[in-house]
């Protein structure tokens, strides 16, 4: 069974330190829930483990299964199996989101990027695209150009169903859904958690969290780790909101 | 000591690289030096051409030197067409053949390592190989003779059908600036092609054009004439392995379409980098006749490439599709020019640059509406990709509307590659270099994809090659 291992991680942006001596693990088939306020270090936490050249490791270790990718490069960090899900992604324009699915997954299976999509990675396609709710008119579009916020979400979601890696880290794949979007998304992951995949998602709502029921909870604060638990966390959070919840917890 | 072709491709080189040391491809004539009436008389001789065809070369050549050099042109390529260094013609000592059997095999392995003779064999109707200042293989598909179309080198058709050529030649693009002129005086090789009215070819017919020596001077001649409702592709492959020094290019097409014609004109231009390339490119559409021009400029050092349609019949239409490549310090101008001469015309205009690593793209073009030309349609799109803070283009669209019914219309793109949209990509697995070439080809898919499957290939070969270059040199 894969497993993820952050060590006492430490990141700087431009000299500052935004996340401090982070450690958590998780493994295939397990979901963990990253909560915290706005600015807590969710997402600078997701982009390091990434690989984004911005964002510098101070101390710490990123470990997969026996693999240290703590220097890798970020796409041999997919090769490896971890892969991020934007909470804004980028739009490329110039490539289409079937283009880019087709090459992701060539490149996965040791082929050159421009060969054509086997039959088989059509179905499937096709089949995910109504999981995550999107049509297959979107395929034909450049990544993410001119889409809405929540057919963005969608559509990482499909490129993590795609390529199925050991761990996915998802920064708040609900935020800009309609209820039905979160519906749809949260049980399409859950069938990603099935089939093996781990995964460490960020919410700000307790949702997509009554689907996708994490095995723990961990709550970021001003880059630090300040507590971890079961669904329990969640629900005090959503009670008595971040400030109070933090207020009790300093003290 | 000078070895021969046949021993360095027994040591084991590839035939790239055995053209790549200024290959000593024999000469049966190599004329150079200053550009003069006896040289001109020579040339003529050595084609044993009818005595007006060496009358309208001098003519040429008297315009040449009278004509101030064109105003857009930056210096520093006027100073690299030192025209005396030059070999001005250079005949390879090889006979023209119409089966790749009887050309030589070190000559032949070149052409086989960029896949024409399969290409040839798998799609095309015709083919004719240039190579410096002669075609050395020419064969058309039996087919096409029966039905009446004629395609055959230039020279020959200067022999044979003298009254045709009489009066299209140089009559679609006169000598109106100097390297026109020098082209009409010097011009050597390339292929003539009239399709009979109502004949429709459907497979394309190709036209190859090799430099295979530094500081050569190539000045091929290509004229289409479409009749009545006719129908051909014609694919124009360009190729030069690098050289040491500079060579030059200045050819000539010109394309006449009869009434309800349809004439598609494919350049695939890939010159290595210090070849400096000028194409002149022009052609006339009769009334409903269509002209369809695809310039797809990858390689060369400095090139300045603008073809035009002159829409001279009522109901008469262009469209002009330019990609350009500009990867390195290299200047890559690829243009259009449009004259709606008649109402109800239309043009479409599509040009897509990529620059990277310092290079230069620009898309200068023209599109003028003549006063009493009515009901014009004309749309102009500029795409720029743009791979780095190095690297530039330039859209430069000038208008000269004269009529009052006109719809001239006019867009442009930029897009820019930086560390967040290659992160995103990267984030997916694929490498930097990878991600460049994937955004590349998505940019110019629009295009490639009209092209037959062949060429579309070959061109996002070419240019993937070129990309992964590209992410090498960065």
């Amino acid at each position: 069974m894969a497993e993820l291992k952050v060590e006492n991680l430490t990141v700087s942006v431009d000299g500052k330190i935004i996340v401090e001596d982070v450690s958590f693990n998780v493994k295939g088939g397990e979901v963990l829930a990253l909560m915290g306020p706005n600015g807590s270090g969710k997402t600078t936490l997701f982009m390091t483990i990434a690989g984004h050249p911005k964002y510098t490791i101070v101390k710490g270790r990123i470990i997969l299964d026996n693999d240290d990718l703590t220097t890798l490069l970020p796409e041999e960090r997919v090769m490896k199996g971890i892969m991020v899900a934007f909470q804004t992604p980028i739009a490329v324009p110039e490539v289409r989101l079937s283009t880019l699915i087709t090459a992701m997954v060539n490149k996965m299976n040791g082929k050159k990027l421009t060969d054509p999509a086997p039959p088989s990675l059509v179905s499937s396609l096709v089949k995910s695209v109504q999981e995550v709710g999107l049509t297959t008119a979107h395929l034909s579009r450049g990544v993410n150009h001119g889409f809405s916020g929540g057919e963005m979400k969608r559509s990482e979601v499909l490129q993590l169903l795609m390529v199925k890696p050991k761990i996915a880290l998802i920064d708040e794949p609900d935020s800009g859904l309609d209820v039905d979007g979160i519906f749809a998304v949260g049980k399409a992951l859950l069938n990603l958690v099935n089939s093996g995949t781990g995964i460490v998602l960020t919410t700000h709502s307790a949702r997509i969290l009554h689907t996708l029921k994490p095995t723990r909870v961990l709550v970021l604060s001003k880059g630090r780790i300040i507590a971890e638990g079961g669904l329990e966390l969640v629900e005090e959070i959503e009670k008595v909101g971040y400030e109070n919840f933090l207020r009790v917890r300093s003290k | 000591m000078k070895q021969d072709l046949r021993s360095l491709v027994e040591e084991g080189l590839t035939p790239e690289e055995v053209l790549s040391r200024d290959a000593p491809i024999r000469r049966s004539i190599e004329i150079k030096g200053k550009i003069t009436s006896e040289v001109i008389d020579e040339i003529s001789r050595a084609k044993n051409e009818p005595d007006w065809m060496r009358r309208l070369r001098l003519r040429n050549l008297e315009l040449f030197n009278k004509l101030p050099a064109p105003n857009w042109l930056p210096n520093w390529v006027l100073e690299n067409i030192n025209l005396e260094e030059y070999s001005t013609y250079a005949k390879p000592d090889i006979n023209r053949a119409s089966s790749w059997d009887d050309i030589p095999p070190e000559v032949r392995k070149y052409y086989e390592s960029l896949n024409i003779p399969e290409i040839e064999a798998r799609a095309l109707m015709g083919l004719g190989a240039q190579l410096d200042s002669e075609m050395i293989y020419f064969n058309i598909r039996k087919q096409l003779e029966e039905k009446g179309v004629i395609v055959m080198p230039m020279e020959e058709a200067v022999q044979k059908y003298p009254d045709m050529v009489k009066q299209y030649f140089m009559k679609i693009f006169p000598p109106e600036h100097k390297f026109a002129a020098l082209h009409g005086a010097l011009w050597s090789g390339g292929v003539f092609v009239y399709v009979p009215p109502g004949v429709r070819i459907e497979a394309p017919i190709e036209a190859f054009f090799l430099i295979s020596n530094a500081g050569e001077g190539q000045f091929e001649h290509t004229l289409l004439i479409a009749d009545k409702n006719s129908y051909i592709h014609f694919i124009e492959g360009c190729s030069a392995p690098r050289f040491s020094k500079y060579s030059f290019h200045d050819g000539m097409v010109e394309l006449y379409a009869h009434e309800g014609a349809r004439i598609r004109f494919t350049t695939v231009q890939n010159w290595s980098k210090n070849v400096i390339n000028f194409n002149n490119k022009r052609a006339i559409a009769e009334r409903n006749a269509k002209v369809e021009w695809v310039e797809a400029s990858i390689g060369s050092m400095a090139s300045f490439v603008y073809p035009s349609t002159i829409l001279k019949g009522e109901g008469a239409g262009t469209e002009i599709t330019g990609i350009t490549v500009a990867n390195g310090r290299h200047i890559k101008e690829n243009g259009a020019k449009v004259i709606h001469d008649a109402p109800n015309t239309y043009s479409k205009i599509v040009n897509k640059s990529i620059s990277a690593n310092g290079g230069t793209a620009v898309y200068k073009g023209v599109v003028y509406v003549r006063k009493g030309a009515k009901y014009v349609k004309s749309h102009v799109a500029c795409d720029s990709l743009i791979l780095d803070e190095k690297s530039k283009a330039y859209t430069i669209p000038h208008d000269q509307v004269f009529e009052d019914t006109a719809v001239v219309t006019h867009e442009a793109y930029t897009g820019r590659i930086n560390e967040d949209k290659l992160f995103y990509l990267r984030s997916r697995g694929l490498s930097e270099e990878e991600a460049k070439s994937l955004i590349v080809l998505g940019f110019i898919s629009d295009v490639t994809e009209g092209l037959p499957f062949e060429y579309a290939m070959v061109l996002n070969r070419v240019i993937s090659l070129e990309f992964s270059k590209y992410g090498k040199v960065a």
